[in-house]
């Protein structure tokens, strides 16, 4: 109890010592940055992110194989969206890939990190070897799995029958590839949603636990009432990432599938790829970046606007 | 039109202001400013054999040469042909750049990117070269690219154990005999063929085969020209029926489509004799030698053509795969004459095709059979020598003789065949809206 009361006591002299200096001098830009200092930002982001984005719209409306100048086509690639056989398939594996992908890494990733965030024994090794994939690049992690998903000299050969896949062929069998790129994505980006959650664990003031002991309840009611709600703000990074991050992300399925067998795996970020760099057709290409670009902006302020994570409201009232 | 002018106008002021910042802040000039002497920029693809090959044969030219000098820029295969269908026609364009031919470079010679080099290239230069070779440099009766390489036809190749284990004592001539050989090895419980059904350009050549074997080169030059109905020619649909037959066989065994070719899968199921047969380009043979050398050493890989099918329209002599890559140079070169000096100096010099010969590879220049025999591998390289030296034809293979989206949507489509995903005429259909 001594701790809080010094803590207490030292936020009071903080806030104190901000109203004097604010009643004393008002000086212009007291202790907050100029405008000026963020040109380098913004000139960065101008020139990395909105011109390719307003560039990108121009070429939506042109015919351009990478060779010679780009022609203006008017709205001819637009109107191909609406005849495109491929673009269904696309958006319904793109959905379902970010929908499954979502579920079961939230589901793993918030219990593993706040476990990660106590003080068992041997907590520090397992959340060590947790972290490996993340120290691996993308491409790596696809080459290491189309070795392992080998279904004569691979881990899929030993571990097929276990799973009632006889043969070995995951990546191969139309119905189970999307599952298995699913599982090799989840089993990337677990350890990075796992250091958020674990990250945010830490945070939760243990003066709550304390509190909570003392009123009688058991770990899973102080998971449930304390835990859960004060990793709100957690959750809602960690989807935005998950949720926007699937619209824009294809590397492993690339190397993985190539959006095979057929296009079972054909996902709508790895059409826009193979459009643009295997078809070399980058007006049409373009529409649907276009297309990416709006459908991520408009889920992440969905996102945002949906969980009241833009009031950026305090969960430690009080404390 | 207005607008278009407007766009341009638009592009080429972002391209200006560019260009302006890159020299203010590097303070060079771009390439092909200066006139008399010339320095000729060569693109090649990075290849761990050859590039020291390509580098003393530059070193002697340039030695050899007062004026021209050439300087040799070495790439990554998969993002080159990006690279260069981005660089070619802009002011960063090299002078002499690798190509795959055929439909490939077809696409840059018709937007006005590629030298026409027939003038350069008198008939006695030519003459040096294989002519169903020299063809793949060929747009319109007009040459555009010499080669600059080994061929890379495609052949059967076969472990010798298994054949004998399945009491098959001659690689299949026929396609009967085929259909009988892969009978005999599954009942040795032996997946008849290894194939990396993940990557589709391994089956595409079980098609391009077959196609010429049913209906003879001619329907596939119609479809790579454009015919309206193309696929439609019934050996189309013949060729994947004979696929299909294949499939629902089980002579690929049941788990191909997760097998993958780069990553050696495909290969090791024929080195450790776990299939019997494999379809690939004439590249098989380094690359088992690399991976598996003893089996190569034992004499336990061996190869044949393609076989025969009863009442098809094609020679049988007819060959399929990779004819070679090529050396072209760009339209807008400004060292034009050099960068052909450089080519006809260079990739038909004795010492150059010795040096090839020696790293394995089978040049596409007329006469060296005893140079071949001489060599270490002999056996297989004069097969393959002959194999081209004999073709009546040989056609490019369609992902690089198509146009890039065509080829796309089809190595799709004949993915979904192998698959079961769709039927011949699925394929044909859907080829036909493209």
């Amino acid at each position: 109890m001594t701790i809080t009361a010094s803590r207490g006591g030292l936020a009071a002299t903080r806030r104190g010592a901000g109203t004097s200096r604010r009643g004393a001098a008002p000086r212009r830009g007291d202790g907050r940055p100029g405008a000026l200092w963020a040109v380098p930002a913004l000139l960065y982001f101008a020139l990395f992110a909105v011109v390719p984005m307003a560039l990108v719209v121009a070429l939506s409306f042109c015919r351009w194989n990478g060779l010679g100048s780009p022609h203006w086509a008017g709205t001819a690639n637009w109107s191909r969206l609406f005849h495109d056989p491929q673009l269904g398939q696309s958006l319904r594996l793109s959905v379902l890939l970010t929908v499954v992908t979502w579920c079961v890494q939230t589901l793993i990733c918030l219990p593993l990190g706040v476990w990660c965030a106590g003080h068992q024994r041997g907590r520090a090794v397992l959340s060590t070897l947790f972290f490996v994939p993340l120290l691996m690049s993308s491409a790596a992690v696809a080459l290491l799995f189309s070795a392992l998903l080998d279904p004569n000299f691979g881990l899929a050969h030993t571990l097929g029958p276990w799973l009632g896949v006889k043969d070995g062929n995951f990546i191969g069998d139309p119905h189970l590839a999307l599952w298995t790129v699913m599982a090799v994505i989840t089993w990337q980006f677990v350890p990075f949603h796992t250091l958020l959650y674990q990250a945010a664990a830490r945070q939760v003031p243990v003066q709550l636990y304390e509190a909570a002991t003392i009123d009688g309840a058991g770990r899973w009611r102080q998971f449930l009432s304390i835990t859960l709600p004060q990793l709100r703000n957690t959750v809602v990074t960690s989807s935005v990432l998950i949720l926007v991050g699937s619209l824009t992300y294809f590397d492993i399925v690339l190397i993985l599938t190539n959006g095979g067998p057929g296009t079972s795996t054909r996902i709508l970020p790895l059409h826009m790829y193979l459009t643009g760099f295997s078809s070399f057709d980058m007006g049409y290409a373009s529409v649907l970046a276009v297309l990416l670009l709006v459908a991520g902006t408009a889920l992440s302020l969905l996102v945002v606007r949906v969980t009241g994570f833009r009031r950026m409201t305090s969960q430690r009232e009080g404390l | 039109m207005q607008r278009a002018l407007t766009l341009r106008a638009a592009t080429a002021v972002a391209a200006a202001v560019v260009l302006a910042a890159t020299a203010t802040a590097c303070g060079s000039s771009g390439p092909g400013s200066g006139g008399g002497s010339g320095k000729v920029t060569v693109w090649s693809l990075q290849d761990t054999a050859l590039n020291p090959v390509q580098k003393k044969s530059a070193g002697t030219y340039n030695a050899a040469s007062k004026d021209s000098q050439a300087t040799l820029q070495f790439f990554v295969n998969d993002p080159y042909k990006q690279k260069l269908q981005t660089a070619l026609g802009s002011p960063n364009a090299p002078d002499v750049f690798l190509n795959w031919g055929g439909g490939n470079l077809s696409t840059y010679v018709k937007s006005g990117n590629v030298a026409d080099l027939s003038a350069d290239l008198d008939p006695a230069f030519r003459s040096r070269f294989l002519p169903s070779v020299l063809a793949g440099g060929t747009v319109d009766g007009k040459v555009y690219g010499v080669p600059m390489e080994g061929v890379q036809p495609v052949a059967l190749f076969y472990n010798k154990d298994v054949f004998t284990k399945a009491g098959i004592s001659t690689p299949p001539a026929t396609w009967q005999d085929l259909l009988h050989d892969i009978d005999l090895m599954k009942a040795e419980g032996v997946t008849p063929i290894a194939l990396a059904g993940s990557q589709a350009w391994t089956e595409l050549m079980w098609m391009e085969y077959l196609l010429d074997r049913v209906g003879g080169p001619g329907v596939f030059a119609g479809i790579q020209a454009g015919k309206p109905g193309a696929w439609q020619d019934p050996a189309v649909a013949t060729a994947l029926g004979m696929i299909r037959d294949l499939v629902d066989r089980g002579a690929f065994g049941s788990n191909y489509g997760s097998v993958g070719q780069d990553s050696g899968g495909a290969d090791a199921l024929l080195s450790k004799g776990r299939a019997g047969m494999e379809l690939m380009g004439s590249w098989e043979y380094a690359g088992q030698l690399a991976t598996a050398p003893d089996f190569v050493k034992a004499g336990k890989l061996g190869w044949t053509t393609f076989p025969t099918v009863a009442n098809g329209k094609g020679d049988p002599k007819d060959v399929v795969g990779n004819p070679s890559n090529f050396f072209s140079v760009t339209a807008k070169s400004a060292h034009r004459s050099d960068a052909a000096d450089f080519i006809k100096k260079t990739v038909a010099e004795p010492s150059y095709v010795k040096d090839l010969i020696d790293i394995g590879q089978v040049p596409a220049i007329a006469g060296i059979e005893g140079q071949l025999r001489s060599a270490p591998n002999a056996d297989y390289t004069t097969f393959v020598y002959q194999l081209v030296q004999n073709a009546p034809s040989f056609t490019q293979s369609w992902d690089q003789a198509l146009d890039p989206a065509t080829a796309q949507t089809m190595l799709t489509n004949l993915q979904k065949v192998f698959n079961k995903q769709s039927t011949p005429q699925q394929f044909v259909s859907a080829m036909d809206a493209k």
